[in-house]
């Protein structure tokens, strides 16, 4: 059982308790290179998230990718971070698995620790500080960028961040996306927003934002419905989180379906 | 030169095991008692901030009676050794019994090697998957085990209260019950504890992979 002394305690911080057991995190060493092509690590791709009236919407697809080959079907890159908060993530796939983990495991860590959660502003400077603990990786090619978003209790709205490799934090007003399949979704949803979106209308957008991506990037993932795969797409409101069922989306999805048919 | 005086070993351990327990005595008791949905934890507690029950892991629950600052020590490491333990191995891994060990090495090897024990009790209580796994143990200053299935009383005046939890607990019990079979038992004959110092945390089967959840003042009303 780990004891400190005080002045010398890891406080409520999960990763620097790691770090004083000897778990913390291996560091890639060697040249940048291309290492990733070579070992062929499948990467996660496109996420898009926005505000809406009471919250935030946030969806990802679900493909994995390694090289021109498709590596998962059924990767979950959108994650309930804690109650009120979640990760969407696009990148090298190991490492951003393991940051998700990491980093719900420090959310709850904290709360159990200080009796308290922390802010959503603290859990987004959270993040960056663990985007930036992976730069040496993402210099190899293994770059991890999330989108972070979620109810603040506080001020009682949605908010959004993203990322870039260095950690950098940026909050987003209206939306924002990420991974291959980012520009054509962000065009969507750029074109599609408005201020005060009902939730309806904003899953709308977002599962729009989905195909359109997946319709001209090869490396990202439509709706499969010979397997039954559909984005994973959720919103986070006062009550918090709230994934779309698999029903709801392929009726959207048909819906998109035939106006696409019509044209 | 001055010389220590000669100690036996017998009056040592029994000097600190007093010292302990007059620190235990002197603050107020806590009960757990085990219900149809889990296990529900009463403590008499006057403070609305400083907690003595709390959540260690999914299905662990960590109550301390004593020092304020030596228990909370204690809870920090527990939760610490648990979320260790999920990371490197399985949230399914993490479990009360190594938890209780770990506390009772830690605590034995303080009562004989500081310069002072500490001077607590605590339970740690752990809710199965069905009522059958449902566990608690207490543990002593000295790093003491004992395991307790229905229910346990730690603190000041424990025998007494564990006494009274003996006479009114039965199986099936629901939750808000259970509860009143705790405050009694906490009570005793003479008094009844006023809701407003009651702190009362709750480990449900039904409450999803938390299992952990504090009761406000206005539900035990």
């Amino acid at each position: 059982m780990p004891l400190f002394s005080t002045g010398d305690d890891p406080g409520a911080s999960f990763p620097e308790l790691l770090r004083r057991v000897g778990l913390g995190p291996a560091q890639p060493t060697g040249n940048a290179s291309d290492l990733m092509h070579e070992l062929g690590v499948p990467h996660a791709t496109t996420c898009v998230a926005l505000t809406y009236a009471d919250g935030v919407v946030m969806a990802g697809d679900r493909r994995a990718t390694a090289g021109n080959l498709i590596a998962h079907r059924r990767m979950e890159k959108v994650v309930e971070a804690d109650r009120h908060s979640a990760v969407a993530i696009a990148g090298a796939a190991g490492p951003a698995m393991e940051m998700i983990r990491l980093f719900q495991l420090q959310l709850e860590h904290y709360e159990k620790v200080e009796g308290a959660p922390i802010s959503l502003e603290g859990k987004a400077n959270q993040l960056s500080m663990m985007v930036r603990g992976n730069l040496q990786a993402a210099m190899m090619g293994m770059v991890v960028v999330p989108i972070f978003g979620g109810y603040d209790l506080r001020r009682g709205c949605g908010r959004l961040w993203d990322y870039d490799a260095t950690g950098g934090r940026y909050e987003e007003r209206d939306y924002v996306a990420t991974g291959s399949g980012s520009l054509h979704a962000g065009t969507v949803v750029k074109v599609g927003f408005r201020q005060d979106l009902s939730r309806d209308d904003a899953v709308d957008l977002a599962t729009r934002a989905l195909w359109e991506a997946a319709d001209a990037d090869s490396a990202t993932g439509g709706p499969d419905v010979l397997r039954g795969i559909y984005p994973v797409m959720a919103t986070i409101d006062v009550d918090g989180w709230n994934r779309l069922g698999d029903d709801e989306l392929a009726a959207r999805y048909e819906t998109i379906v035939d106006e696409v048919r019509a044209r | 030169m001055s010389m220590p005086f000669y100690v036996a070993p017998e009056q040592m351990m029994k000097d600190r095991a007093d010292f302990a327990r007059k620190g235990i005595s002197r603050g107020r008791a806590l009960v757990a008692v085990r219900y149809t949905d889990g296990i529900v934890i009463v403590a008499e507690n006057a403070s609305e901030t400083l907690r003595k029950v709390s959540e260690i892991y999914d299905r662990i629950a960590f109550a301390g009676v004593g020092k304020y600052n030596e228990f909370d020590q204690l809870r920090v490491a527990g939760v610490r050794a648990a979320d260790l333990k999920g990371y490197q191995y399985s949230r399914d891994d993490v479990d009360a019994r190594s938890l209780a060990n770990s506390y009772a090495q830690m605590l034995g090897t303080i009562f004989t090697h500081e310069n002072k024990p500490m001077e607590v009790e605590i339970l740690v209580a752990e809710v199965g998957l069905e009522p059958a796994g449902d566990q608690m143990f207490h543990i002593l200053y000295d790093g003491t085990v004992v395991d307790q299935r229905d229910h346990a009383a730690i603190g000041g005046d424990a025998e007494s209260i564990s006494a009274r939890l003996a006479d009114s607990w039965t199986d099936g019990l629901d939750r808000s019950a259970a509860i009143g079979v705790g405050r009694a038992a906490l009570a005793g004959p003479d008094r009844e504890i006023p809701v407003g110092d009651l702190e009362v945390a709750d480990l449900s089967r039904s409450n999803g992979r938390r299992c952990f959840h504090r009761l406000a003042h206005a539900d035990l009303a």
